[in-house]
């Protein structure tokens, strides 16, 4: 039985398609993630998933229940944080906690182990209320929730959305501990360095997939020569190499440019020459791997 | 020219010190990236050099004007822009770019000289007329930072202006502020995206209150032998002993 399945799932509001025939499965443990821009159709997804919206066609089951006709089934078998705060702000951190557990009958002693890690750091703020806490606590919080009753299977809608660097890899670090006791996880985020976290993605963009594949397959399917260029002036750089006739792509990367090349019959010489006559200094070219990002940039153009 | 000069700047809130002690000079048409973990004081800090926070001590100058003293003049002098958008959604583009002109006190008779300018900057000529709501996000956040340069301010704020924006718009955006940035506009971003960080001249990072680290991206990733900006910034707020925003 897959975790999840979906298929040729439909959905629109009004004029706007949110989602349009999307189709793909969940493997029992396997941390999915769904990588897209805000609007692409992921908090649609995870609405109808979690039995909150009606599809307009299409069909799905979570954990081998159809989530129109099990619906209640799936509601207390999943776990589902969205992507806006929506614990009880004037309950404290223990309080809410209970709350959920209550819930879903169970308590907080008979699934703690679940949620030790993460907890742990909310125990010395536990007679706080909820409205009272740090961005990052409340997300932490949301997590123990959402875990509390032992889903089968956790949705996590933009756990990472606007919370640092160090935050973010101390969450997916605690994602893999949760999948290593079995759990399946449906996670979004915009962030495409996140990709690689995940067993499998899918690129989302408009309300479509652009592609289903593992992170390593995807970047192995990028059928272009990609090189990274940098010089003493970056800005003019990019300006440079876009007016270049030859290079068909130049997208800013950080600390270098990414371009591919049109044609096969070109040598880096001459364009080391050409950015010469424009007055670059340092100039460094070389061959790169990838990244879901590019991959994302190429798919959506 | 210094846009911003910050001396031992500092911020308490009863027994927290939000902000502690922290100096630091940016000058005219750099690009600074204000990098810290959630919680470090990055808020505390721009609401202080926006005028809107007293300072509990230490001194600002923003745009030649005291940030305690004259901060009404700081006000008119900058842009910000928040990561929540905050532009009209029910008038349209130009009527967007018209209102804020006005409330930044852009003279009448350059008002519509300064739209036909902005939508052309934009490539927005086509949107004139519509109305901001049935705007793509990454559409919406370009238009924002148009509006909080409108008035040619010395400097502009922006928090976290790419967060959720899709890789291609999430680009061009940053290709304004380089624009905005040779014309002579200092810029002041915030972001969690360190990729982003390496578009800046400089970065700042704040750990716990405290500005820990302060250079070009370059000789940060040098002196922390680190090869990105990621990396640079895990070895430094992972130091952090506190959690709060």
């Amino acid at each position: 039985m897959k975790a999840i399945s979906v298929n040729n799932i439909y959905r629109n509001y009004g004029d706007v398609e949110a989602l349009i025939d999307i189709s793909f499965e969940v493997e029992q443990g396997e941390i999915f993630g769904i990588i897209g821009p805000d609007g692409a159709g992921k908090t649609t997804l995870f609405r109808i998933l979690t039995t909150l919206l009606l599809a307009d066609k299409g069909s799905a089951t979570v954990d081998g229940c159809d989530v129109i006709k099990d619906f209640k089934l799936i509601r207390n078998r999943v776990g589902y944080m969205p992507g806006r705060f929506s614990l009880y702000l004037d309950l404290t951190v223990e309080e809410n906690l209970n709350f959920f557990a209550t819930v879903f009958n169970t308590t907080i002693e008979e699934n703690y182990y679940l949620i030790e890690d993460i907890y742990k750091q909310l125990e010395p703020f536990k007679d706080r209320r909820a409205s009272a806490l740090s961005g990052g606590m409340k997300q932490k919080l949301a997590l123990c929730c959402s875990l509390i009753h032992k889903p089968t299977v956790l949705f996590l809608d933009e756990p990472t959305t606007g919370v640092d660097p160090v935050s973010r890899k101390e969450l997916w670090e605690m994602l893999k501990k949760l999948k290593q006791q079995g759990i399946s996880i449906l996670v979004s985020t915009p962030y495409m360095d996140e990709a690689e976290m995940c067993d499998r993605i899918a690129l989302i963009q408009n309300g479509n997939f652009l592609k289903i594949d593992t992170p390593k397959n995807i970047v192995n399917q990028f059928d272009n020569i990609l090189w990274a260029l940098s010089s003493n002036r970056m800005y003019d750089l990019l300006n440079d190499l876009r007016n270049h006739p030859k290079i068909k792509s130049c997208y800013a990367f950080g600390d270098s440019h990414h371009i591919t090349i049109s044609t096969d019959n070109f040598l880096l010489n001459d364009l080391n020459i050409f950015l010469n006559e424009k007055g670059h200094k340092d100039i460094e070219i070389s061959p790169i791997k990838a990244s879901i990002e590019d991959c994302f940039m190429q798919l959506t153009n | 020219m210094k846009v911003i000069s910050v001396n031992n700047l500092t911020k308490t809130f009863g027994t927290f010190t939000a902000v502690d002690n922290i100096s630091f000079e940016v000058t005219k048409g750099e690009i600074f990236g204000f990098l810290g973990a959630n919680g470090a004081g990055k808020t505390t800090a721009i609401r202080m050099l926006c005028g809107l926070s007293k300072p509990t001590s230490g001194t600002g100058m923003v745009a030649g004007f005291n940030i305690e003293t004259e901060s009404e003049k700081v006000k008119a002098s900058i842009g910000y822009m928040s990561q929540k958008f905050s532009l009209y959604e029910d008038l349209k583009v130009w009527e967007n770019i018209r209102l804020y002109a006005g409330i930044y006190g852009v003279p009448e008779k350059n008002i519509s000289a300064k739209i036909d300018q902005h939508l052309q900057t934009l490539g927005f000529e086509k949107e004139r007329e519509t109305l901001v709501k049935a705007l793509p996000l990454g559409w919406k956040q370009k238009l924002s930072f148009s509006i909080a340069i409108v008035h040619d301010p010395k400097i502009v704020f922006l928090d976290e202006p790419t967060g959720g924006v899709d890789p291609v718009t999430r680009r061009q955006f940053w290709e304004l502020i380089y624009q905005a940035a040779n014309r002579g506009i200092t810029i002041f971003v915030t972001t969690h995206y360190m990729d982003e960080a390496e578009y800046c001249d400089r970065v700042s990072i704040m750990v716990d209150g405290k500005i820990e680290a302060l250079d070009s991206p370059k000789n940060l990733k040098n002196k922390y032998s680190s090869k990105n900006m990621d990396e640079v910034f895990q070895r430094l707020a992972r130091k952090a002993s506190r959690d709060a925003d």
